[in-house]
């Protein structure tokens, strides 16, 4: 076991697991920061998905003594009070069904727009396929994309 | 509403009434609190009345039911009795009260209750939630509206019928006088309940909050990471752990090295459990302990060597040999007839046009997104267990079996569940837990890896169909004949779970000369329900089935099976199950068709498929429109659902959710899943063996259509996926001229020139 200091969600965590410890387990099971969800534990699925240094990231594959002093964002840090305009996004198209890899597809969604503020269904497409939605709302999530995209240029 | 559900209300209402007016609302309240229960439901244990998973509301609320209760502040809680997998139960069924109410969407609290006696029918499960209560919930909302506007017509001393609810607030029109619900608790508290039967409902075309669309009560929590799912779960003290089966099916541990792995990082125990040699309850296994659930799943998968017993049965079973005898046993005799209507053998050898084929579908995963999971506090004769489950009651009364501990002592909170789709109407997952807990005196969260999860669950099982159909002169179907083959998990003769045929299987009661019979094959290989049991895979082999025989006699397909379905409503054989409305399937059938295009000329490689299926209680037709490529590639370009589930559809946002959900599913399985079995174990363990959906397979468009009928409102959690498959074989047959006789669609060569 060694110790580790993180910053997650702009307050540093100091931890103490083995080196190898998949960020995603010591988010989950030391931090109690459970927005952040097991799916597959290879990078198969996306459930994982948080931001390191902005860039979307599948936590599971990610070993805490690689992260050093590069900030990460978990869902909770997103937008605590969950008015992105992705949340927002997500709420309005009424994306979800089970909701368990929604947090992984809205970290995804958001970095997709961070970079590219106006995706087409093909950008959108090649930008969330790493992320798995067993009850199938895909269509919703293309949906609510172009929904955030246009919210987010309506503030702008 | 039927009068099963008529009657089981009445009960539950007489009960309430039994008890004088303020012994009512003392006992609710002395309930809710925790105290004692035993006057309004006989045969109640006091300590069930100490359910640590049923919240408790404040003393003093206006709580004319279990399900609702409003406070002096005038705020209103709604209390979701069923588990949420993703169907949403859990905003639909409070809206039905909320609309009856007359209380405004956005001042509605909702609660989750955990398993408790004094609710029925506490499962998600056979689309059936709405059927079974969209009535009965409409009653407890209007109940409690009625002692609202006698409260208030009381205090004005004006007639009630000078009275009406609105917004939270009764009125009196005529005097502009009004009086919010939270001014009225104490005085409607002191009424009597009214006879459920006796309270007026309203209107369909009065409803403000069924038919909109409302988002997901739970969708703020689940967009900023609360802890909803039994994953998430956590209490005081709790160590992690998983359990590690045998990849042989009905293996036992022989020997492990239990030494080793205790000393691995952060683990912090290691034992077997013995097991009680069922599947759906107890499996024998190695139990994993530690600080985390890494270090429990990294010693499992790294440090872990078991040496199994299995039975040799089952080592030398694999679906190449299921498959190899179900070819076989489908051309012989079969071992029971199900159901015979007419002489099949003379219509065929009568008929103007015959034709036989052969239809084979797979085992399936449910691959639930969240892993199998439980949290589980077992001390000397009590157990409280968290758990994402679709049938908690039958958890219970298996942990309260194995553990040796009074089923009334046994709590189960309802998480939200992070996918169901049948899964969690099992709960060997929860009875592992709460051995592992009671073993190691700690609390426990157990959770599987997605190798265990993969390789232990209980398979939607493989089918063989061998048909014969025949068409008379007119173009009509005369003769329809399956022998169909299942799988039984160690039984020869009766179909495992979920593997069963009904003997009203369509086109029987449509056909005159009908014969259905089944052959089961011994397996030691698990089953469980699927999403749409049944149906999920014998719609694809019937109504392709169908298609093959309208093409083989040159009608037009969608004209073929419109004269098949007639317009009359057939009833089920013998009075048992409900009756399939021909004409009700006839207006999907119409609809999905004239939408999708039908009849439109395609460019070649391109094509359009129209299937139906009843499932449910509800009425389905998909029209599908795909592209193949020379080189066989399959591009499903549009789907449309055309459904007929009654007369209302409660949250338009969650069923259109639930038709587009099932059209993914019932895509991402017919074209790239299956599970295959070698040496008695499965052989695929992650995604990328067992290759669900993504979003860059997703058609771009998918079309839902309601069609509103004057008939009782049913479910929509399963009946849109069966009709998919079909639909996108007999498109590909339109495109290609090929005819897809087996699933999963990307092990069939579809190249054309």
């Amino acid at each position: 076991m060694s110790s580790y200091t993180l910053k997650v969600n702009g307050e540093s965590h100091t931890v103490d697991v083995a080196p190898d410890t998949p960020l995603l387990w010591v988010l989950r099971d030391h931090l109690n920061l459970v927005g952040t969800k097991y799916g597959c534990g290879m990078g198969l699925c996306g459930a994982c998905t948080v931001h390191l240094n902005g860039a979307a990231m599948r936590s599971c594959q990610l070993p805490v003594s690689a992260v050093g002093a590069q900030p990460i964002t978990t869902i909770e840090g997103l937008d605590p009070a969950g008015v992105s305009a992705v949340q927002q996004a997500w709420d309005e198209v009424d994306v979800p069904q089970c909701g368990y890899c929604q947090s992984g597809q809205i970290m995804s969604a958001a970095a997709l727009l961070a970079s590219n503020p106006q995706p087409t269904d093909s950008d959108i497409d090649s930008a969330m396929a790493g992320n798995l939605c067993r009850c199938g709302t895909y269509v919703r999530i293309r949906q609510a994309i172009h929904l955030a995209a246009e919210k987010t240029a309506a503030k702008a | 509403m039927n009068t099963e559900l008529a009657s089981r209300f009445a009960d539950r209402n007489a009960a309430a009434t039994g008890v004088s007016r303020r012994g009512f609302i003392k006992t609710t309240g002395a309930a809710y609190a925790g105290l004692s229960l035993g006057l309004m439901l006989p045969g109640r244990s006091a300590a069930a009345d100490k359910n640590p998973a049923f919240p408790a509301p404040d003393d003093g609320d206006f709580a004319p039911n279990f399900h609702l209760r409003i406070a002096r502040d005038g705020s209103v809680v709604i209390v979701s009795q069923n588990p949420e997998c993703g169907q949403g139960v859990k905003t639909a069924l409070p809206m039905l009260i909320a609309e009856e109410l007359e209380v405004t969407w956005d001042s509605v609290q909702i609660t989750q209750a955990g398993l408790d006696n004094r609710y029925q029918r506490q499962m998600a499960g056979g689309s059936g939630a709405t059927p079974a209560h969209f009535m009965e919930f409409r009653r407890l909302g209007a109940t409690a509206k009625a002692m609202l506007i006698t409260a208030a017509a009381q205090s004005w001393d004006v007639p009630e019928s000078e009275c009406h609810a609105a917004a939270n607030a009764v009125h009196h029109a005529a005097s502009g006088r009004s009086l919010g619900y939270g001014e009225l608790v104490t005085a409607a508290s002191a009424l009597e309940v009214p006879d459920a039967e006796s309270v007026q409902l309203k209107d369909p075309q009065d409803f403000k909050i069924l038919g909109k669309r409302i988002p997901g009560i739970d969708n703020p929590a689940l967009f900023t990471g609360k802890p909803l799912f039994g994953i998430d779960q956590t209490v005081p003290g709790m160590v992690h752990a998983t359990f590690i089966k045998c990849p042989t099916f009905g293996g036992t541990v022989k020997n492990a090295n239990l030494d080793h792995v205790k000393r691995q990082p952060g683990v912090t125990d290691a034992f077997v459990i013995e097991g009680n040699g069922k599947i759906d309850e107890l499996l024998p296994g190695v139990a994993i302990l530690g600080v985390d659930t890494w270090s429990v799943l990294k010693a499992a998968s790294r440090a872990l060597i078991v040496e199994w017993d299995y039975p040799e049965e089952t080592a030398g079973q694999s679906t190449d040999g299921f498959y190899a005898q179900a070819e076989k046993l489908s051309a012989g005799e079969p071992q029971k007839e199900l159901r015979a209507d007419g002489d099949v053998d003379t219509a065929l050898t009568q008929a103007s046009a015959s034709l036989e084929s052969y239809y084979t579908y797979p085992y399936l995963s449910h691959a639930t997104l969240e892993p199998q999971n439980c949290v589980a506090v077992v001390t000397a004769d009590r157990a409280e267990i968290w758990a994402p489950t679709q049938l908690p009651s039958w958890g219970r009364g298996l942990i309260a079996g194995n553990l040796g501990i009074p089923e009334e002592n046994v709590f189960i909170h309802m998480t939200r569940i992070g996918g169901g789709f049948g899964r969690r109407l099992i709960s060997d997952y929860m009875v592992q837990c709460a051995a592992i807990a009671q073993r190691a005196g700690v609390p426990v969260k157990m959770t599987w890896s997605r190798e265990e999860d993969t390789q232990h669950d209980l398979y939607r099982a493989a089918g063989w169909h061998r048909f014969k159909g025949g068409v008379d002169a007119a173009g009509k179907l005369v003769a329809w004949q399956d022998h169909f083959v299942t799988v039984g998990q160690q039984s020869d003769s009766e179909p495992g779970r979920g593997a069963g045929i009904s003997s009203d299987e369509f086109p029987g009661r449509f056909v005159p000369n009908f014969k259905l019979s089944q052959t089961v094959i011994n397996t030691g290989i698990p089953l469980g329900w699927w999403r749409a049991p049944g149906s999920c895979a014998i719609a694809f082999a019937t109504q392709s089935f169908l298609d093959e025989l309208a093409q083989a006699s040159g009608v037009d397909p969608v004209e073929f099976k419109l004269a098949v379905l007639g317009e009359e409503a057939k009833p089920a054989a013998g009075g048992r199950g409900p009756e399939y409305h021909g004409g009700r399937m006839s207006t999907v059938v119409k609809d999905a068709a004239a939408k999708i295009g039908w009849g439109k000329t395609l460019p070649k490689g391109e094509g359009l498929g129209v299937a139906f299926h009843f499932s449910h209680l509800g009425y389905v037709a998909i029209g599908a429109h795909v592209q193949v490529s020379p080189a066989g590639q399959l591009t499903v370009k549009r789907v449309v659902a055309s459904c007929d589930v009654g007369e209302t559809i409660m949250n338009l946002s969650g069923a259109e959710n639930q038709v587009q959900g099932s059209i993914v599913d019932g895509l991402s399985s017919a074209l790239g899943l299956q599970v295959t079995v070698a040496n008695g174990a499965v052989q695929q363990s992650n995604f990328h063996d067992y290759p669900l959906m993504r979003i860059n397979g997703t058609p771009e468009k998918i079309e839902v259509h309601f069609i509103s009928t004057p008939f009782p409102t049913t479910g929509l959690g399963e009946p849109a996926l069966p009709p998919l498959a079909p639909a996108i074989g007999n498109a590909i047959f339109a495109a290609t001229g090929k005819r897809v006789r087996s699933m999963p669609f990307n092990q069939v060569d579809l190249s054309w020139s």
